[in-house]
């Protein structure tokens, strides 16, 4: 058998579950879509003791609006799921974006977003969104619970604040406000592959066409989503001009170190990194001209 | 340490079974070893290559990330439910038949699957439609050409056959 022994347990509740990774800690590992951390049992990479089956509890499912404007996602709300909700994918035209790009229509039947947050792989196209969205993580011990930023919730190299005795509950998303508009873009050897680099933009203008928020922020091109919104501040108080987005583009090459992987050099990706930036600022302008 | 078994009691092609296996076996090799039924194949067992896509509860799904004991209770389709038990072939699979989709075989039992869902989906898509949907199933011998047209063929052919 491919993966090393454990000990299987199906949680009947988050307290369950909670209370399971209290006692064990690192040595036991919550199964949400499996879609990353079962390949790394069958590669023998991970080698938990325990496995703390989430699937199937209700209370990580929700997916709903909240007051004040922001959508809260369970952590077991499968990628699929999300694909066919029109509702969420109006509201929140990046992840409308970012989901085709993950993997293939069978791995996304399975993955969670919570799943995919934590395993915090920095190609992947989700955390960069969240940072660029600035969605709060709420996360749960039997301790108590607390909320962090996107930002501070991506620590390292597939490594996130999250303790051993915690799980991610759910994320929230602010919906896109008036006169605003975000596009995800990215750059894959082939359809489904992790990126060579993403870029994930949200851009806000006043009635004056003049820019009053601008987000921006990179994958595959850092340990961590890398927030590139310091580059694209530049852009606060003008007019999108091209000029002016090229300029910023530069900023953001500059501004990262890209490890280069076997299909592309850190030349390469931070290339990539630029003209990814420039064009998904530009189409961000168009969509909040276009939804006017 | 003792094995750590679990009873799983699924239904497979609609047929019931029971059976009793260690947890850290996959469903892939519960299909194939436990029940017998070997039409799913196995390339990769990390989630890359498509060949051993099954249906559960409906949807595609790659057995090799998936462990025996999380699906009990649910449903599973395979290769093996396609054909009518008097050895009438799907049309799906006459399709690929009569267009050549296939050469060696290995990687069909995971596209067919991943068809068959697509296609109950969207019963009238577009080459590049069907591209993008076979984009998870690798093949190492057609060049997709003769696949993508099978599935154009059987789309049509299903929508006429249904009522
Ligand atoms: C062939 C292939 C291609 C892929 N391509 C992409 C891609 O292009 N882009 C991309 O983003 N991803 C890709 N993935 C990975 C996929 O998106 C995974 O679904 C995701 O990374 C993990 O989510 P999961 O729900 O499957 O989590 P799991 O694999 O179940 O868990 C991942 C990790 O997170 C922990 N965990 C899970 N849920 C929680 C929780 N609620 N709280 C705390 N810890 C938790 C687990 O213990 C584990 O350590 C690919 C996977 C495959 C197999
Ligand atoms: S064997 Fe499951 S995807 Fe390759
Ligand atoms: S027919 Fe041989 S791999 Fe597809």
């Amino acid at each position: 058998m491919k993966p090393a022994p454990f000990k299987y347990i199906k949680a009947s509740s988050v307290a369950h579950a909670l209370s399971l990774k209290a006692e064990y800690g690192d040595d036991g590992r919550f199964l949400a879509g499996g879609q990353s951390l079962i390949p790394a049992l069958n590669f023998r990479l991970a080698r938990p003791a325990v496995l703390i089956d989430i699937n199937g509890l209700a209370e990580l499912e929700a997916c709903d609006c909240l007051e004040g404007g922001r959508l809260r996602l369970g952590a077991l709300t499968r990628y699929r799921t999300l694909e066919r909700n029109g509702d969420l994918l109006r509201a929140c035209p990046l992840f409308a974006d970012a989901l085709p790009h993950i993997a293939h229509p069978q791995i996304r039947n399975r993955g969670t977003v919570g799943g995919n947050l934590s395993h915090a792989d920095p190609a992947s196209e989700l955390p960069a969104v969240t940072v660029a969205m600035r969605a709060r993580m709420r996360v749960k011990s039997e301790a108590g619970e607390r909320e962090l930023d996107a930002a501070d919730f991506f620590v390292g190299l597939l490594t996130t604040d999250l303790r051993p005795d915690e799980m991610l509950i759910d994320v929230t998303l602010p919906v896109q406000k008036p006169r605003s508009g975000g596009c995800f873009l990215e750059v894959a050897r082939r359809r489904g592959d992790f990126a060579l680099a993403g870029c994930a933009a949200v851009i806000t203008l006043d009635d004056g066409s003049r820019c009053t928020d601008v987000r921006l922020a990179l994958c595959g091109v850092g340990e961590t989503p890398v927030d590139a919104s310091g580059a694209a501040a530049a852009l606060i108080g003008e007019k999108g001009s091209d000029k002016l987005i090229d300029a910023v583009a530069t900023d953001v090459q500059r501004g990262i170190a890209p490890a280069g992987n076997v299909h592309a050099s850190p030349d390469y990706q931070r290339h990539l990194a630029g003209v990814l930036s420039a064009r998904a600022l530009r189409k961000a302008l168009q969509r909040v001209a276009h939804a006017a | 340490m003792q094995p750590d078994r679990h009873e799983v009691q699924v239904s497979v092609n609609g047929s019931a079974y029971r059976r009793e296996v260690e947890s850290r076996m996959l469903l892939s090799d519960f299909l194939r070893h436990e029940l017998l039924l070997a039409g799913t194949h196995v390339g990769c067992e990390h989630g890359v290559c498509g060949a051993c896509t099954v249906l559960l509860d409906g949807e595609p799904i790659r057995s090799c990330l998936m462990l025996a004991v999380q699906a009990n209770g649910h449903e599973l389709s395979t290769i093996e439910g396609l054909a009518q038990d008097t050895g009438e072939l799907h049309p799906i699979q006459q399709a690929m038949h009569a267009h050549h989709g296939l050469q060696c075989g290995y990687c069909t039992p995971g596209i067919l699957m991943t068809m068959m869902a697509f296609l109950r989906e969207n019963p009238a898509p577009s080459e590049q439609e069907v591209r993008e949907a076979l984009s998870g199933n690798l093949c190492r011998c057609t060049g997709y050409q003769n696949i993508v047209d099978a599935m154009l063929v059987a789309a049509k052919a299903m929508r006429a056959s249904v009522p």
